[in-house]
């Protein structure tokens, strides 16, 4: 019950103040309100759970009994985490968000309407809901994207809206492999997950996790599925792209972890070596990329790519540790670390490429333009901005003491003994990231002051209270993860080890 | 056979014709600026009719009059779907075209539509098929022309001579089938046609069948459908795609299902490819479309191969079921695209909606709610419609046309988003558009938005199938 006040809250709100028709400003603080009530309720949450519990909260309720398709959502160990950083990141957009008089009612309420798509997905138990939620996900996105973003923003929104609705018909028809192949047919993940369907077909069970894998790798996106997510994330608005980058990115890795991996063990162990190339090559690709880019905003995007691809890398290193030695304690243990690692890299990157977007953010609302050429010895006029940037940069290069660090750390560690080449290519992209976070702080931060044309160098303006309250939370935690990473660790761990115990059935 | 004469099995269909036959008397008698009395007993007659249907929801399934007249959990749908969406168009209508001269006709000829396509629907014989055929057509034929200008008149020759063809086909089947076997009832069909001459089968098969093909809009014998919806007026549209296309896709399920099951022809293959030419061609042609009208009408054919997915897997076990709901969900969305083109008279266009839509952001709600409805968005009705559609053809063999139908699902959503973008750029504008927004039609958009929505999450519980 608590989870479902949790998800459904925040559309509730919004449907609330368009109807009531709440005045521009109020609105905007009505945002911030229900998603501080999300947050509140989240802690709550966390706080309750018991970590080796398994699955927790859950309710379920007859919904399509034909098709033994029910309303059935709950908890654990690597949903928690990811509905904790999106009520936090969505809280902080909210924040940020307060400076905005244009339609801020109908603003405010999409995005409250995103908050529970996002809530939804991750405490989804059922492969339909799970689809409802992921679908509307889309929808309200392409609303942000084409209502408040910038730039050629149609066409951006447009192209985001039909990549991202292949991959989720693509989802789609997994997901009736997936019921096709299930005795008793079902719905239910997790039934499905105690009894994996297709485990005599391995052919049919290829296929379906073929297009499982195609639907989520263009949510995360992985290389080659990754061309919508450039153009999107720089149209979009500030508050849109962290949204999109922070949240949304992770609806694709976490439906490789809750549905992929669990219940096609034995087709995602016989593709694990597959999976990890492409995750090498995402890392590869996304850090080569971004390197080329002139903007810092579209930068960030690529290193988007190179983030989910260590976060691929991590999940099909579990794949092969298990097929290699099924039985072998030693290895299924360091598959724990590199599944741990993947599911802290979500929420790391949830943390600091938020933050990075809210940043690049400040530089548009200063100067219209995120150009590195147009930019330059900024920490002079606005010190807090160099601040904040040098610290999300840190911790997305991967610096020690921030949670990028744990999370790279741990899918190194734990994938190294299964893909010891794969490992070692990965590592340069950390070389990569780092030179082109360092290349992009000496851009903008030093040298001589360097404004767009028309832009008063005097008189721009150091960060604004809203800007300090939406983005410090978020490094604060990135921080907290670095420095005492058994907060989230205690938490993932066994629910990951669980993981890796359903792969290697 | 023993004979079931239960005239009560046909009360339905028995209030729509004493509300068709008393409402054009009373119009006989009712000068012109009272017509509305008209309406009111049209109105009146499609919810007794829905009323009566809703009574024999939970009732099993059984034939009357010798077995030519199936009641049955299909029919039961149809019969309220139809009758529902009449009671929409009835009240699109009564906007459209109040004190026209022939408005009482516009309304009778609604109610015979539903009465035509009550009969497909339930039709479980050969001659019954061609009499509810000719009842579903001849309606329609006025309708297509009520305006009476140069378009109209000419989409209902075109309806006209092309339904007057697909007519001879249709005799031409049950000719072959009465060569056959000399039987036309379904039920005594079923044995013989597997024995007995294949290619007399198959003859009468492709002659039934193209016939409701014909009604239901899908390719090849679809060139009527854009002609005629863009020739008339919004709510004459949406009759003419909703109404007989709901009877339709049922009889041609019954057909499938029930004599033809056993037919060596491999007819569920040469179904399959009919619906996946529909999907197909119905979104190629939708693409670039500017009139309203005809974006829709492309959109109803891709729709009805969607559904024709489910007739395909007739074998199915929940393709009833399948076949039910997405029949109920299609009438209910469509219904709401048509009233949403219907509730900004003088706006034909996609760039002239878009402009009339400033300053009203209720109505664009609600038509993003029925266009992505359309599309197979969750949670509204035509997603559980399509997954249905989905789960069905995959599970009968047909994986290569869930895949087709899944791209097709993608294409479309670019051609609805071309009526919803701009529209949704346009309410960004606080000005609000000049001429007037008509309220009844969008109170029809509104209510079939909410029905999708309402549709989509309850209806897997009212759905209590075994």
């Amino acid at each position: 019950m608590l989870l479902t006040v949790l998800v459904l809250l925040p559309a509730v709100a919004g449907i609330v103040l368009m109807a009531a028709r709440v005045p521009e400003r109020a609105a905007a603080w009505g945002w911030v309100a229900a998603s501080s009530v999300v947050v509140a309720m989240v802690a709550w949450t966390w706080w309750g759970l018991d970590p080796d519990g398994g699955i927790q909260y859950d309710v379920k309720v007859r919904w399509i009994p034909t098709v033994d398709a029910s309303y059935h959502v709950g908890l654990d160990g690597l949903s928690l985490p990811l509905m904790a950083l999106t009520a936090v990141l969505f809280w902080c957009c909210a924040i940020w968000s307060l400076r905005r008089p244009e339609r801020a009612r109908s603003h405010a309420a999409i995005f409250l309407l995103l908050e529970t798509t996002c809530l939804g997905t991750f405490a989804a138990l059922d492969l339909i809901l799970f689809f409802l939620f992921f679908d509307l996900s889309i929808v309200a996105m392409y609303f942000v994207i084409a209502g408040w973003g910038h730039g050629d923003r149609q066409r951006s929104a447009l192209k985001f809206f039909l990549y991202t609705f292949v991959g989720s018909l693509a989802l789609l028809l997994g997901f009736i492999g997936l019921f096709l192949g299930s005795t008793p047919r079902t719905f239910d993940i997790v039934r499905l997950t105690a009894n994996p369907p297709w485990h005599d077909a391995p052919g049919t069970a290829s296929l379906v996790l073929l297009a499982l894998f195609i639907g989520l790798a263009v949510k995360t996106p992985v290389f080659p599925f990754h061309t919508w997510l450039p153009p999107a994330h720089t149209d979009a608005p500030a508050e849109g792209s962290a949204v999109l980058a922070g949240v949304l990115l992770k609806l694709g890795t976490f439906g490789f972890v809750r549905i992929a991996m669990p219940t096609l063990p034995d087709a995602w162990q016989r593709w694990a070596t597959w999976i990890v190339v492409i995750g090498v090559v995402s890392v590869l690709w996304g850090a080569l990329v971004a390197l080329a880019q002139t903007d810092l905003k579209r930068m960030i995007a690529y290193t988007s790519v190179n983030h989910m691809g260590y976060v691929l890398l991590g999940l099909g290193a579990v794949g092969v540790l298990a097929r290699e030695n099924g039985d072998a304690a030693d290895d299924i243990g360091s598959a724990g670390v590199a599944a741990t690692g993947a599911v802290v890299q979500m929420v790391s990157h949830g943390l600091l490429t938020g933050a990075l977007f809210l940043v690049a953010g400040i530089l548009w609302s200063r100067g219209r333009s995120y150009a590195f050429s147009q930019w330059g010895g900024l920490s002079r006029v606005m010190p807090g901005f160099g601040v904040v940037l040098a610290v999300a940069a840190f911790g997305s290069l991967g610096l020690p003491g921030l949670s990028g660090f744990v999370a790279e750390f741990e899918i190194f560690a734990g994938s190294l003994a299964g893909v010891p080449v794969a490992v070692t290519v990965a590592v340069l992209g950390i070389l990569l990231t780092a030179g082109l976070f360092l290349r992009a702080l000496r851009h903008l931060l030093t040298g001589d002051l360097t404004v767009p044309d028309g832009v008063d160098a005097r008189s721009i303006q150091d960060l604004t209270a809203s800007e300090r309250v939406s983005i410090v939370p978020l490094l604060a935690l990135s921080v907290a993860v670095g420095l005492l990473p058994w907060l989230l660790l205690d938490v993932v761990g066994p629910a990951a080890d669980d993981l890796v115990a359903l792969v290697a059935r | 056979m023993p004979m079931h004469e239960d005239p009560l099995a046909l009360l339905p269909e028995i209030i729509l014709l004493v509300a068709a036959v008393g409402g054009l008397l009373l119009g006989l008698w009712t000068p012109q600026r009272a017509q509305r009395r008209v309406a009111v007993v049209a109105a009146t007659g499609c919810l007794g009719s829905a009323a009566a249907a809703l009574s024999t929801l939970a009732g099993p399934a059984r034939t009357v009059f010798a077995g030519t007249w199936t009641v049955d959990a299909t029919t039961t749908v149809v019969r309220l779907a139809a009758a529902s969406a009449a009671l929409a168009v009835v009240v699109l209508l009564r906007t459209e075209i109040s004190g026209h001269p022939r408005e009482t006709e516009a309304y009778v000829l609604v109610l015979l539509a539903v009465l035509g396509a009550d009969a497909l629907a339930a039709a479980s014989d050969a001659l019954m098929l061609v009499a509810a055929f000719l009842l579903a057509s001849v309606p329609l034929y006025a309708l297509a022309g009520f305006r009476k200008d140069a378009r109209a008149t000419e989409a209902a020759l075109k309806y006209y001579l092309l339904s007057a063809l697909v007519g001879v086909v249709l005799l031409v089947g049950v000719t072959a089938l009465v060569l056959d076997g000399g039987r036309t009832t379904y039920a005594l069909l079923g044995g013989t046609t597997a024995s007995t001459a294949p290619a007399l089968v198959a003859v009468a098969a492709l002659g039934l069948l193209t016939a409701v093909l014909f009604k239901a809009g899908a390719v090849p014998v679809h060139f009527w459908v854009p002609d005629v919806l863009d020739g008339t007026s919004p709510a004459i549209a949406a009759c003419i795609s909703t109404i007989p296309k709901l009877g339709a896709l049922a009889a041609a399920f019954r057909l499938v299902d029930e004599p033809f099951a056993d037919a060596p022809a491999g007819l569920p293959v040469v179904v399959a490819v009919v619906a996946a030419a529909s999907m197909t061609l119905g979104n190629l042609a939708a693409f670039w479309q500017q009139s309203l009208l005809r974006l829709l009408a492309y959109s109803t054919i891709s729709q009805v191969g969607y559904l024709l997915m489910i007739v395909a897997a007739a074998g199915a076990d929940l393709a009833a079921p399948a076949l039910q709901l997405y029949l109920a969900a299609y009438a209910t969305t469509n219904i709401g695209a048509f009233a949403a083109a219907a509730s900004l008279p003088r706006r034909t266009t996609l760039i002239g909606w878009a402009a009339g839509v400033a300053g009203r952001p209720w109505l664009l709600v609600s038509l993003v709610v029925c266009l992505l409805g359309l599309v197979g968005t969750p949670p509204t009705a035509v997603f559980l419609g399509k997954f249905a559609a989905f789960t069905t053809a995959a599970d009968q063999g047909f994986a290569w046309l869930t895949v087709l139908a899944a791209a097709n699902s993608v294409a479309s959503l670019f051609y609805y988003l071309r009526w919803i973008a701009p529209a949704f750029r346009a309410t960004a504008s606080a000005r609000p558009a000049r001429g007037t927004a008509s309220a009844p039609a969008a109170a029809v958009l509104h209510v079939a938005a909410v029905a999708s929505l309402l549709l989509g999450i309850t209806v897997g519980l009212m759905a209590t199938y075994p």
